[in-house]
């Protein structure tokens, strides 16, 4: 059974993927490309990943499309005729296909539970991550304390995406704004829905930040749903009284504040005595030390995660409106 | 305090100074905190060179867990060495860039451009240090994001479909890493390259370890810029602003230089990439095409920075061609050739531009006079190119040296007179400039009687270049000593997984 | 058959991913490219997840009275690896809104040529 709708839902990708190539329509191109990571959040979710699916379908269904749509309205709908052939990339993809044809061949079969990656590294994670680091999420136990330096690089990477972003784009100032036509002012119904489902947003990324040695969940998704509340205030209510709340200064401060939080536990576990992010050190016993420090650092995941989205959608948000694009 | 943790002080300064740096947000301050910091990681990785040229290896497990269950970082002479030049070229390119980002970027920006530079030099020192292949594709992507937005800081538009290019080429690159790590995992359950190596020797004849090993060579020879997959670097190069270009032409490429060595001999191990796979044979072919071709292409460009930028990817020829020999002598000529070229294209791109910063242009026709209106500047830039061409007393003799010595070893004439036929090109492409330099007037403009030499924050450590470039070039002592260690150690090693994995097979 | 069922899952896969792929060079316009990107490395994910389940094993959060969990270590290195994917996404867009300023085209021929022209 599970094969079966796993068969189904590649089917679909692979026709999504194909009506992607051919379609010049770009705001088209798009949605297809959400319904693309929705789907593949469902074969994570059938593959018995769930925290990947999490991640999946708020990251990438969520920002990544509205980052593009916000290009879109920044840029052209449709795509031109290309004028060079399409013969030397089509030889290209056949070959690197082959290529890796050839390699699955060898592979160890799906699904079986004896397969070498099943041995040697994963036994200790699944037995034992329980007892040395003492929550049931094994994920988060070895994203978050077992490699937890990867995890450190994760967040440096989206601060280097918002550096990226903030000197390229920027964040313009919103002084003439300030029109009753920004945001959805005019549309009421909008407003009083949006007044009660933000703050259960904001809830719910809260309860994903905590909850994530539990459950799937973590800092990751937890500031990217907090981010998409502030980003629906912004929408509704425009960018000039999302800048008030939270103001993009206060942003660049934050994103700092995460990954120097993050960097900290670190060193203080230097200071302890112990090797750089040795969770062990932190208290003394060392399960709880692991909690401590686990706790400590999706929080400045979150922190992070939270300012970056939301400087990013500022900067993109903040050329719209000058372009007086609605 | 300090002694256990030095292995991971190059990669945590920059990465702990980065976000400070964008909360410091003052141009000035930034400048000196971030060059203050690097000078700081340049201390230490010194350190850590001299203790691996005495302990061989050293080892820090990140988080208190022991490898493969947590992250390791694996320090021998080979990456010791390569992060020295690293950070001392990070160094030195920053104190150049206070004066020269000040007519290149705007004002706004420069605390954007020193964090970037930051996140940059903790990326590469992270893919440096670490021994676990996954960590890597980490490291690599913050290198790189940082990378691309330094590129498009400048404010010739040209930058921006430069850096755009340079972006999709380099995520290609890393993804096809990531498909090939991915191969490797598969087959092996590891992602610790000491205990890769130990259990790729176990699945050697396997199809997916031969597709893993060939997706991350294409996607490392993306990032290294190797023939034919190198389109991305004249432009990212020529319109990058200055203090970038010097600072990535010495490190970016060499760092991925890096990666390919410790994949194929640390973890894959000598015989099955040369002999199995024969891979020898394509490096070798593919190194000389773009030894000879570039250098072509660098004989007729308009734009000093283009020349320079081909000269590169040929110099990366020079490097491969060095590995694809398969011998001690080939592999240290192309360490040693790291750190020479991050000297010699260090000074030149400064010296590039210095001229840019005083004149406001890099054509070749822009240099016309120079010689006596920018007497240091020209002078650095001479010498510079002088070890490029390959002149005894300059690093770039030694490298050709060590090349030439390698193919004779193995009864390569013709390769060796190759060599000695792309110097030939050197002398051609470096010659146009310096003659326009030397020989031929100023333009008779009024802008032209006013250009003076360039600042002496520029002309520092640009000097500093050039004076390592003769200094090394007579007393090579030091670079052919952690060259030649780094290069026995990495072929003792590589038999060494192999010795490994009978045991563990048994 | 046994063959096609251990195997149908990697090479639906390679497909997806080679489709991304082929977006990534062919497309002319440049927010194609990056949409192919993604979907180029989104299928690289569905490989590593792949070889992570276990026939007849679960999430791994550790439950009562379950004994066979799917192996969490491709589910960490995915976790970070679709991050780095959006961060590179948000650079790359932002680049495309500065040359559509720049230039006022984003497709590839077009300024291409105004490069050229120069």
């Amino acid at each position: 059974m599970g094969e079966l709708i796993d068969l189904v839902l590649l089917a679909m990708l692979a026709i999504t993927a194909i009506r992607i190539i051919f379609l010049k329509d770009l705001f088209a191109v798009v949605m297809l490309f959400g319904i693309y990571s929705f789907l593949s959040a469902l074969i994570f979710i059938n593959l018995d990943a769930v925290d990947v699916a999490f991640t999946e379908a708020s990251v990438g269904a969520g920002i990544s499309t509205v980052l593009m749509l916000g290009t879109l309205a920044l840029t052209n709908r449709k795509e031109k005729e290309s004028s060079h052939s399409s013969i030397l990339p089509l030889l290209v993809v056949c070959i690197t296909g082959a290529a890796l044809i050839y390699g699955t061949l060898d592979m160890p079969p799906f699904g079986h539970p004896n397969n070498p990656v099943h041995e040697h590294v994963a036994p200790r994670y699944i037995e034992e991550s329980p007892k040395e680091v003492g929550l049931p999420n094994m994920v988060t136990s070895v994203l978050a304390s077992y490699r937890g330096f990867d995890t450190l690089g994760e967040t440096v990477v989206v601060f280097a995406a918002v550096i990226g972003v903030l000197s390229l784009l920027g964040v313009r100032r919103q002084e003439e704004n300030d029109t009753p036509e920004s945001g959805f002012r005019a549309h009421h119904v909008l407003q009083v829905v949006a007044r009660v489902v933000i703050p259960l947003i904001i809830l719910f990324a809260l309860y994903v930040q905590f909850h994530g040695d539990f459950g799937p969940g973590g800092g990751f998704q937890a500031g990217v749903i907090a981010a998409a509340a502030f980003i629906l205030y912004s929408l509704v209510f425009g960018l000039s009284s999302a800048f008030a709340v939270v103001g993009p200064k206060f942003l660049q401060l934050l994103a700092s504040i995460g990954v120097l939080l993050y960097a900290s536990v670190g060193l203080f576990s230097i200071y302890k005595g112990g090797q750089f992010l040795d969770y062990n050190k932190l208290a003394a016993d060392p399960i709880v030390g692991q909690h401590y420090g686990i706790i400590i650092i999706e929080l400045g995941v979150g922190i992070t995660v939270f300012a970056v989205m939301l400087s990013i959608f500022y900067a993109f948000g903040s050329q719209a409106e000058r372009s007086n694009i609605r | 305090m300090f002694e256990q943790h030095l292995i991971a002080l190059p990669i945590l300064l920059p990465l702990i100074a980065a976000p400070i740096t964008l909360i410091l947000g003052h141009s000035r301050l930034s400048w000196m905190f971030a060059t203050a910091i690097s000078a700081l990681a340049c201390y230490f990785s010194w350190h850590l060179l001299t203790a691996t040229l005495t302990e061989s290896v050293l080892s820090y497990a990140v988080g208190g867990w022991s490898p493969p269950w947590g992250i390791e970082l694996r320090v021998d002479v080979a990456n010791a060495f390569v992060l020295l030049a690293v950070s001392a070229l990070s160094t030195l390119v920053l104190i150049y860039s206070k004066d020269s980002i000040e007519k290149e970027i705007e004002s706004s920006k420069h605390a954007l451009y020193y964090t970037a530079h930051l996140l940059c030099l903790a990326g590469l020192s992270g893919i440096l240090l670490t021994g676990d292949a996954f960590n890597l594709f980490v490291f690599l992507e913050i290198s790189s994001l940082a990378t691309y937005t330094l590129v498009s800081l400048a404010s010739d538009r040209r930058c921006l479909t430069a850096a755009f290019r340079y972006l999709i080429m380099g995520t290609i690159g890393a993804t096809f890493i990531l498909i090939g790590v991915g191969m490797l995992y598969m087959k092996t359950g590891t992602l610790n390259m000491l205990d890769l190596a130990i259990r790729i020797d176990v699945y050697e004849s396997s199809r997916t370890i031969n597709t893993g090993l060939a997706f991350i060579m294409v996607g490392v020879s993306i990032k290294l810029a190797l023939f034919p997959l190198h389109m991305w670097l004249p432009a990212a190069y020529t319109h990058a602003p200055s203090a970038v270009t010097a600072f990535l032409a010495s490190t970016a490429t060499k760092v991925a230089f890096y990666v390919m060595i410790r994949f194929i001999f640390t973890i894959f191990g000598l015989n099955y990439v040369f002999e199995e796979m024969g891979m020898d044979l394509i490096l070798m072919v593919l190194a000389i095409v773009a030894i000879f071709k570039c250098s072509y292409m660098a004989t007729v460009q308009s734009n000093v920075k283009t020349v320079l930028a081909y000269s590169s990817v040929a110099q990366i020829g020079y490097m491969i061609l060095g590995i694809s020999l398969v011998s001690v002598t080939g592999l240290m000529a192309g360490l040693i050739h790291i750190f020479n070229h991050a000297l010699m294209k260090g000074a030149l791109f400064m010296a590039v531009g210095a001229v840019f910063y005083r004149v406001g242009s890099v054509e070749i026709s822009a240099f016309k006079g120079l010689g006596k209106q920018m007497p240091f500047t020209m002078a650095a830039f001479t010498i510079a190119g002088l070890s490029i061409i390959g002149v005894p007393l300059t690093v770039g003799f030694i490298s050709k040296w060590y090349l030439v010595t390698a193919a004779l070893e193995q009864q390569h004439w013709i390769l060796a007179a190759l060599v000695l036929v792309g110097s030939l090109l050197a002398v051609v492409y470096m010659g146009r400039v310096i003659e326009a330099a030397y020989f031929q007037k100023p333009p008779a403009s009024q802008d032209s009687n006013q250009v003076k030499e360039a600042p002496w924050l520029m002309l520092l450590p640009m000097w500093i270049l050039v004076l390592a470039n003769i200094y090394f070039g007579i007393d090579t002592s030091l670079t052919t000593e952690a060259a030649s260690s780094a290069s026995e150690w990495l072929f003792q090693t590589s038999s060494i997984a192999a010795a490994n994995s009978a045991e563990v097979s048994q | 058959m046994n063959f096609i069922l251990d195997y149908y899952n990697y090479w639906i896969v390679v497909f997806l991913m080679m489709a991304g792929f082929y977006i990534v060079i062919s497309a002319n316009n440049l927010v194609k490219k990056i949409v192919g990107l993604n979907v180029f490395q989104t299928s690289v994910f569905m490989l590593y997840i792949s070889m992570g389940k276990v026939s007849g094993g679960t999430a791994p959060i550790l439950v009562d009275g379950v004994t066979l969990y799917s192996n969490p270590l491709p589910h960490v290195l995915i976790l970070t690896a679709i991050v780095v994917g959006v961060a590179t996404t948000s650079v790359g867009l932002a680049l495309i809104v500065r040359i559509k300023r720049a230039y006022g085209t984003v497709e590839e021929n077009e300024f291409k040529n105004q490069d050229d022209a120069i």
